[in-house]
């Protein structure tokens, strides 16, 4: 239970920094750090049991389909890095609070320091490779933050691309390459895999899982040939360079390495990659950094060469380098920390991390001077300190190995590093703090305040311990981590300062006269080196980054013209191609179901409708004429419902095409009235060909499906729609009763739409708006805006059409008709009154909000749905009775009525809400004086006087 | 009958293609009409077609499919619905813009690939902003 705390309280936890930096940036940082120390003590509360050999783990499945959950394990190896990921995190926590300026924004890098380490205990401790996976992307995205912190730095901003970039890119490799290894497997947690190296070693994917998975590991850690990325994010402040590029993020693809040695390691494959990467990284990058003039890029080159080194060692695959590996994690992480925050110090202090620029610091700056001198030695590997340990461990690994027939190679190349490293080393020191003083640094430097160098303190003490006491100080700690890497029982071996005169000694003593040579001839040497031309890895991933850019950057403006006609065109292309293939290949046969004869009113009809779909392609660019054709083929589909037994589909079509055209009038009003003619002749005929051929496809699947018979769904809704569902108008009991629940979430979005209109006409319109409404207005208004005959006519048949409106509502369920059908004949008696008396008219008189009828409408019907919960009764089941009254005799009422009324009420908001703020927009810039009551006709002979207009 | 049903389907949807390929609001919103005719008497059509038989419980028992009917029903209420809402925005986006065109404008076009960030490979902006 507690593991899971772990790496979930600094995710949690870091909303604490964000919102506590009101508070001041102590209170922040004492929040920060104590968050760390709670997971610290959890992980340590797990330590008796961790060090007694057990695995403590738990597990909660997430998402079970794909074998995804929260299990996490803690075991050495992870109880080793976790404490390594806790230990620097809070020291680096106490040290940033005195490194950060007052105006770096503190709380958000708390903020971003914590989630980074939550996400790195995650990696550390999951148990289940897609968790680790989860965890694994999140440390790449919160490094990316974390490097960008300055963000005003273009440098820093471009860093922190190159690492997600590059992490980014091996985490994609990194996903395919556990995936197939959980498929090997047989399971995605870690714990099954690491018990199936055999199995896996055996499968044919084996290599393409290695691959993969390398590939993700080494650009994490930074391993050639990804290691460029890592010097360009040390444009981070130096707290996370401390942290994510010594001690914890790069190692996380080590840890990957050590965490999958049982399941991957000791083939011939893993050898001949791993090794040769690891010892080509550790030369390469040591070579480097003996060039490099800034502190911090020459420890981030050293890095680099030191992380390449324990990948060898992780390579060779036998127990005891792996042992050595794991001795060189701890070693590397307390010297390397410690270098990183001293670079720090220097820059804070003095200005300037230059080493042409700084020498003789140790009389200004002793405390400082000292501890950093005591760490280079270590990572130079000078006997006494614990870099030296490891050092010649790998050197002894180095000594015994063969590679592909070459018994020179690695004892070579091995040698050459650590000689390479000597050099840097001391560079680092002597340039910096020895030497005579000068007086032109930026800063007069002198030692920081306690909570700077106090950190740096507290990691030599293990640097100077471990070398002095290996065995007593971390002979447990290793023992347990390497166990865990291994999987079995430990090699035969023991940590000590002297092993008597070895191989490795001797490579050693080598390794420090070639790099005391290689110091003292440091100038000569780059003379010579930049006489040769070097790959500038920046400009060269900088060029490849830009070159995919502008490829995607083409690809998007040919592809994304950003005309929908294209798209339409494109779209349709394809759609028509699909069909014109499937029609090919399929079998055609001419249907056996009998057909109806042809009547001639049918015949008179169809001809109409060819007639006036002909003349819309042809002359839509008289938009009015095109709409009048287009409500003419609306009823002519009417009509065809009308004929082929669905009066209900008839009723609401012809009410629907009513309300339409009014909706397209009124839109029509306020837009250009013609379109203009902008495709050229081959243009309209391969538009026309597209959608000919388009056409021709559907009509012919019609025919096909209509010449045929088939099996039905319906006779269960013919059966029970008396019996179940109360009514004899299946159309109207499907709606509201078997389908009821489309019905409802269709009224629910009806209303949405309304709304969207009455948000999208709001009428305080922007003024060029407002400007263009006034332009497009017609200049001639027909002498009678509101003819009095049709006044008459929409008052007198208001009352009517409600009555019919009422009646065809009530008699829905079992005769053609129901909510919407009745809906849209109040609607449009509504409308009628808009239309013939005005706007303001109607808006004065209406009592009922449009948008509250929505609401009541949605309302009922969803409130009918419940009341069946009242009855122990799934949502919406409807139910009905005979009751009878005097007069009216007996009668049928069933519960859908009233969801009915819902479906009404809806309609009718909807329909009167959306035409109203059509009209309203002329309405809001008509320049005429509307008469107050323009045609009340005068039998009060009251004279029409031009009042001003309320607002 | 049948074949001047299919007909009838196949040239609304041949009209609505066409109008939807046009480059203005209006002709795309005429154009979907037709379609959503065309598609609300293909559904219909997949009942088979039949006379004087609709699905009214009546005592001789013999109905026409009243599933697609149903369906169709709820789809012309709500394919007003959608006309409405791309009437109103192709209305305020014309009086918006002054223009109804269903495509971006060469010049916006061509002025997008600038405008956009980080393009060129050096990354160092113009106007760098000191440090706060």
């Amino acid at each position: 239970m507690v593991l899971w705390l772990i790496p979930l309280l600094p995710l949690i936890g870091a909303i604490l920094p964000a919102l506590l930096i009101r508070s001041g940036r102590d209170v922040c940082a004492g929040a920060t750090g104590f968050v760390s120390l709670a997971a610290l003590a959890l992980l340590l509360s797990q330590a008796p049991a961790v060090f007694a050999g057990e695995v403590v783990s738990v597990s909660l499945p997430w998402v079970p389909q794909i074998q995804l959950s929260f299990s996490f394990m803690l075991d050495g190896l992870g109880f080793f890095f976790a404490a390594m990921i806790l230990i620097i995190g809070l020291l680096v926590i106490v040290y940033a609070r005195f490194y950060l300026d007052r105006a770096d924004p503190m709380g958000r890098f708390y903020a971003y320091l914590l989630l980074f380490q939550g996400a790195m205990l995650g990696v550390v401790l999951s148990n289940n490779v897609i968790l680790l996976l989860v965890f694994w992307e999140l440390t790449s995205l919160t490094s990316f933050l974390l490097i960008g912190f300055w963000r005003h730095r273009a440098d820093a901003r471009q860093g922190a691309r190159m690492a997600l970039i590059v992490t980014g890119g091996g985490g994609l490799a990194l996903i395919g390459g556990l995936l197939l290894l959980g498929n090997i497997a047989g399971s995605y947690e870690i714990s099954e895999i690491l018990a199936r190296g055999d199995i896996i070693k055996a499968s044919p994917f084996y290599l393409p899982a290695l691959v993969l998975i390398l590939i993700g590991a080494f650009t994490k850690s930074a391993q050639f040939p990804f290691h460029f990325w890592l010097p360009h994010a040390m444009a981070a402040p130096t707290p996370v360079s401390a942290y994510l590029h010594s001690a914890t993020m790069v190692k996380a693809g080590i840890f990957l390495l050590a965490r999958l040695w049982p399941a991957l390691a000791g083939t011939e494959a893993w050898f001949l990659i791993v090794a040769p990467v690891g010892l080509a990284t550790m030369v390469i990058g040591a070579w480097i950094a003996n060039f490099r003039d800034d502190l911090k890029s020459l420890l981030a080159f050293s890095t680099v060469s030191h992380l390449g080194l324990v990948t060898m060692l992780l390579g060779l695959g036998t127990k005891m380098a792996a042992v050595a590996a794991v001795f060189h994690i701890l070693n590397h992480a307390t010297f390397k920390a410690a270098l990183f925050l001293s670079a720090g110090i220097v820059d804070h202090e003095a200005g300037t991390r230059d080493v042409r620029r700084l020498g003789g610091l140790a009389s200004l700056m002793p405390i400082t001077a000292t501890l950093a001198m005591l760490a280079t030695a270590s990572m130079a590997g000078v006997p006494f300190f614990n870099g030296f340990l490891s050092k010649e461990m790998m050197l002894e690994e180095a000594a015994h190995t063969t590679y592909a027939g070459m018994a020179w190679l690695f004892p070579v190349l091995a040698t050459l590093g650590a000689l390479l490293s000597v050099g840097y080393s001391a560079r680092f020191a002597i340039r910096t703090f020895l030497g005579p003083v000068r007086h032109d640094y930026p800063h007069h430097p002198h030692d920081p305040p306690v909570g700077m160098w106090l950190p740096v303190a507290l990691l030599i003490v293990p640097v100077l311990a471990i070398g002095l006491f290996p065995g007593a100080v971390a002979g447990g700690l290793v023992a347990l981590t390497a166990g865990a890497v291994i999987g079995g029982p430990l090699p035969d071996y023991y940590l000590a300062l002297w092993h008597g005169l070895t191989p490795a000694l001797i490579m050693s003593a080598v390794a420090f006269a070639g790099g005391a040579m290689l110091f003292l001839t440091q100038e000569r040497m780059d003379a010579l080196r930049r006489r040769f031309p070097r790959p500038e890895a920046k400009a060269l991933f900088e060029a490849g980054s830009s070159a995919v850019v502008l490829a995607a950057r083409r690809a998007t403006a040919w592809s994304h013209d950003g005309s929908l006609a294209f798209y339409f065109r494109v779209i349709l292309a394809v759609l028509v191609a699909t069909g014109v293939y499937a029609m090919a290949t399929a079998s055609h046969e001419a249907g056996t179901r009998a057909m109806i004869p042809v009547t001639l009113p049918a015949l008179i009809a169809w001809l109409a409708l060819v007639v006036a779909c002909l003349a819309t392609v042809m002359r839509h660019r008289d938009r009015l004429l095109a709409l009048i054709l287009t409500s003419v083929v609306g009823l002519i589909v009417a009509l065809g419902f009308v004929q082929f037994s669905a009066p209900d589909l008839a009723l609401t079509q012809v009410s629907v095409d009513v309300v339409t055209t009014i909706l397209m009038l009124l839109a029509l009003n306020l837009l250009p009235k013609t379109s203009p003619n902008e495709f050229s002749l081959p243009a309209r005929w391969r538009d026309g060909a597209i959608a000919g051929v388009g056409g021709l496809g559907i009509g012919l699947l019609a025919y096909a499906v209509m010449t045929r018979d088939g099996a039905s769904i319906a006779d269960y809704f013919l059966a029970q729609s008396k019996p179940g569902g109360g009514g004899t108008n299946v159309v109207n009991v499907i709606l509201v009763d078997f389908r009821g629940y489309d019905t409802f979430a269709e009224i629910i979005v009806l209303g949405i739409a309304a709304v969207a209109i009455f948000a999208l006409l709001d009428p305080r319109l922007p003024a060029g708006a407002l400007k263009r409404v006034r332009m497009l207005m017609p200049q001639e208004e027909s002498g009678d805006v509101h003819p009095p005959m049709l006044v008459v006519a929409a008052r007198a048949l208001l009352p009517l059409a409600l009555a019919v409106g009422v009646f065809i509502f009530l008699r829905g369920h079992n005769q053609p008709g129901g909510g919407f059908i009745a809906g849209l004949v109040v609607a449009i008696a509504l409308m009628l009154q808009y239309v013939a008396s005005g706007y303001r008219w109607v808006a004065d008189r209406k009592r009922i909000d449009s948008q509250a009828m929505i609401g009541a409408g949605v309302g009922i019907a969803g409130l009918t749905g419940i009341a069946a919960w009242a009855f122990g009764k799934p949502f919406l089941t409807s139910t009905f009775g005979y009751f009878t009254l005097p007069v009216v005799g007996t009668f049928e009422l069933a519960s859908a009525l009233l969801f009915d009324l819902g479906v009404f009420l809806t309609v009718v908001g909807v329909m009167v809400l959306s035409l109203a703020q059509l009209s309203r927009v002329g309405q809001s810039v008509d320049p005429l004086p509307t008469p107050e009551q323009p045609m009340d006709l005068p039998l009060d002979a009251a004279p029409l006087h031009p009042q001003p207009r309320e607002a | 009958m049948e074949m001047l049903v299919a007909s009838a389907i196949g040239l609304m949807t041949a009209t609505g293609l066409f109008l939807i390929l046009q480059g203005r609001s209006f002709p795309v919103i005429v154009g979907l009409t037709f379609l959503s005719y065309a598609v609300n008497a293909f559904l219909f059509a997949m009942g088979r077609l039949t006379i004087n038989l609709p699905p009214i419980i009546t005592p001789d028992a013999a109905y026409t499919d009243p599933l697609p009917q149903a369906l169709v029903l709820t789809a012309i209420v709500i394919s007003f619905g959608m006309t409405a809402l791309i009437v109103v925005l192709g209305l305020r986006g014309f009086l918006e813009t002054g223009s109804d065109r269903t495509d971006l404008s060469l010049a916006e076009a061509a002025k997008e690939p600038a405008a956009a960030p980080d393009s060129d490979p050096a990354g160092t902006p113009a106007g760098e902003a000191t440090r706060a």
